[in-house]
């Protein structure tokens, strides 16, 4: 009965179904945002207002002819995209949404699941790298390189401004946190410089305008994913997807309370944050112009970090305050 | 370690085919050069096998954004070798269609800029804005893109007060939306921040590499053939030529930007100020022997065309000289020392219309490299070398 509770939380939900269909709808979400914004219509075909559009796509990716380069590392060129799927969708896993009350802890909340998260979102990025550079071609090579310099620049604002709020609630768990500060909610607004900052961050790392850099289509064609096609591209579409829930979830877990223990209240309260997350990446994206990757690093050290080191100390003066 | 990456003939970035070869070490670029030829289409060699007036719609073909410019570079010069008089009211509507022209193709590059610099919002509203110039021309011309409204001796549609109101009124919406631009495209900090600085071109140098249009006056020389040759009515309408002088894309944009207020004006004082009286006069068939040069202000740029005749109905020789043509030696200088990122930002500022430029072919041996001239009966010869070559190997016979 046990393995088969298990299977059915891996498979089904919150595992890879429930995440399949859910990335597909936020993709739909940020699409339709996006195309709102630019005064457009956005999917309106496919299904009802284009819901399906997403769907649509994925299986007619999955369709289309898939070529591997022949100068490329075969082994590899074709196993990163089952490989990043599979480490996003574990990342997944550790998020608290289901199941969780702080007594009987299930085995994928343990102290420290914080640090694993951040290492399986960091990890995607690599997997942009590897992928871009084992398909040899110049523009995928330029995308490879783009990628690793953004990466210098984003992700220790992006460490810091996530571990305030851990400091404030004392506590490396993301389900202590997030009980932390669905007790005490005035001490969120505490870390709203943190959350504006781990947003531009996550805008970094799921390279989406203005930090669009590896694949900007104007400049090196399809960036990292030039030589990607068919079934490849379109797993590493889905990744994109679920990386972007999994990265919403992460902020509405440690800056926006969480999510209740019970499963239902749970699950509409974890669509309604990260829509709520996701809906200013998609403004973001609307309003800006995409920046040259010396401009990201630039931006990220001389603006970012002090911010998010400024952030640490009112976090630890605060904490001081309340104890 | 330096490669070299090829940008075209096929790119995301490039609406029209040219080869772009760029050096770079790193993300810096330290030599380019450019290959054009993808595009040529034989026009001059037509004109010559059409007559004066069905010239008007094959000039009117050249270019999809500017096709009022060379047909009015064109009807200007078979004017003056016909010695005819345009009637004023003929000049001020061929005016009038000029300057929204300039409007609609300067929205499209403002779009366009966004769009290269990653900023498609900025592209999706400015294109949705052109629309109203696009309808103001379809009311005027009844059509979009070749408005067809040029002939020999003026124009072919006239203008009557319901359509000068229409267009009033949908210029006021213009103003205001090319003002909220204006603020956008020069205050929001990450499009500023791609296009500061970017594609540096000192005042000697565009002098030097005869820049034409936008590209020049950006970097601080105030050349402008409707100021310093008034064509049409140009000498009447009151306009100031627009510079800055940071040398920059930015530059480039702040100027097409404060072009399009200059304009605004001119077709509130053209539609204010229209003359009575007839629109053309009737043009004679032939053209005594005589050869011109007519100059015009495209949007893009200086817009010559050379055109010879020799007393037939036909001209001897047509010659086309595109602004894009006059701006490609100052790109390579522009490209060079900037970032890959910058690419398409900098050839995108020139306004780069290729088909209107290629005028030549060059043959390269693909294996060695090496360019040579071939004339055309060598040509042939291959062809025939090689297609008797076929037929031999097929062993096909034709039933009939």
């Amino acid at each position: 009965m046990a393995t088969l509770k298990t299977l059915v939380y891996l498979i089904v939900y919150p595992g890879l179904l429930f995440l399949f269909i859910y990335s597909t709808f936020i993709e739909w979400y940020d699409r339709k945002l996006y195309a709102r914004f630019q005064n457009r219509m956005g999917p309106t075909h496919t299904g009802k207002a284009g819901l399906l559009q997403p769907i649509a796509d994925f299986f007619k990716l999955m369709a289309k002819e898939d070529i591997t380069p022949e100068r490329a590392d075969q082994g590899l060129f074709s196993a990163l995209p089952a490989f990043g799927l599979a480490i996003v969708s574990t990342a997944m896993l550790l998020l608290p949404v289901w199941n969780y009350s702080l007594d009987k802890p299930s085995f994928t909340s343990f102290n420290g699941d914080l640090i694993v998260l951040l290492y399986l979102l960091s990890l995607p990025t690599f997997i942009f790298f590897l992928a871009g550079w084992s398909s040899t071609n110049l523009f995928s090579t330029v995308g490879a390189a783009r990628v690793l310099t953004m990466l210098f620049g984003y992700e220790v604002p992006l460490f810091l401004s996530v571990l305030s709020p851990a400091i404030l609630a004392g506590s490396w768990r993301l389900a202590e946190i997030a009980a932390f500060y669905r007790a005490r909610p005035l001490l969120i607004l505490v870390n709203l410089l943190a959350f504006l900052i781990a947003l531009i961050c996550v805008q970094a790392k799921l390279e989406r305008t203005p930090f669009d850099i590896p694949h900007a289509e104007t400049e090196i064609v399809g960036g990292t994913f030039t030589e990607y096609s068919g079934k490849k591209l379109a797993l590493f579409r889905l990744m994109l997807d679920v990386e972007m829930v999994v990265a919403a979830g992460l902020l509405a877990t440690v800056f926006l309370g969480g999510f209740p223990t019970n499963p239902w209240l749970g699950l509409v309260s974890f669509i309604l944050k990260t829509m709520f997350v996701i809906f200013f990446l998609s403004l973001i994206r609307a309003t800006t112009s995409r920046i040259r990757v010396d401009q990201v690093v630039a931006f990220s050290w001389k603006y970012l970090a002090p911010l998010a080191v400024l952030q640490l100390l009112i976090v630890i003066l605060v904490k001081g305050f309340i104890s | 370690m330096k490669f070299q990456i090829p940008i075209g003939p096929q790119h995301p970035a490039l609406k029209e085919p040219i080869g772009l070869r760029v050096v770079v070490e790193g993300e810096i670029i330290r030599d380019a050069d450019l290959r054009l030829g993808y595009n040529h289409r034989g026009l001059e060699k037509l004109a010559e096998q059409k007559t004066w007036i069905q010239n008007i719609y094959l000039t009117e073909r050249i270019c999809g954004i500017c096709s009022h410019s060379h047909t009015t570079c064109y009807v200007q010069g078979v004017e003056k070798l016909m010695e005819l008089q345009v009637p004023k009211r003929g000049l001020y509507i061929r005016t009038l269609v000029s300057e929204l022209e300039r409007v609609h193709s300067h929205l499209l590059w403002l779009g366009v800029a966004g769009h290269e610099a990653g900023f498609d919002s900025f592209f999706m509203y400015t294109w949705r804005d052109r629309e109203i110039v696009m309808d103001i021309l379809e009311i005027i011309s009844g059509n979009r893109v070749h408005y067809g409204i040029n002939t020999i001796g003026g124009v072919r549609r006239d203008l009557d007060e319901l359509q000068v109101k229409k267009i009033l009124d949908s210029l006021d919406i213009l103003r205001k939306r090319s003002e909220y631009y204006q603020n956008l495209g020069t205050t929001e900090p990450s499009f500023v921040a791609r296009l500061a600085g970017v594609g540096y071109l000192s005042k000697e140098d565009a002098i030097a590499l005869c820049a034409v249009g936008p590209t020049l006056r950006a970097s601080g020389v105030p050349r402008d053939v409707r100021k310093d040759d008034p064509y049409a009515v140009y000498d009447e309408l009151p306009f100031e030529v627009c510079t800055a002088d940071t040398c920059d894309v930015l530059g480039r944009t702040v100027v097409r930007i404060k072009e399009l207020f200059q304009s605004y004006n001119m077709i509130e004082y053209i539609l204010k100020n229209l003359p009575e009286g007839p629109i053309a006069v009737r043009a004679p068939r032939r053209a005594k022997p005589n050869e011109v040069v007519s100059r015009y202000e495209a949007p893009r740029g200086e817009n010559i065309h050379y055109i010879k005749s020799n007393g037939t109905e036909k001209p001897e020789r047509l010659k086309v000289r595109a602004p894009t043509l006059g701006n490609y030696a100052a790109t390579i200088k522009m490209l060079k020392n900037g970032f890959i990122a910058d690419v398409p930002l900098i050839f995108a500022a020139i306004d780069p219309c290729i088909c209107c430029a290629e005028r030549a072919v060059a043959l390269v041996d693909a294996r060695t490299g090496q360019e040579k001239v071939v004339p055309m009966l060598a040509l042939k010869q291959l062809s025939q070398k090689i297609s008797g070559l076929n037929a031999r190997k097929r062993e096909v016979e034709w039933p009939l």
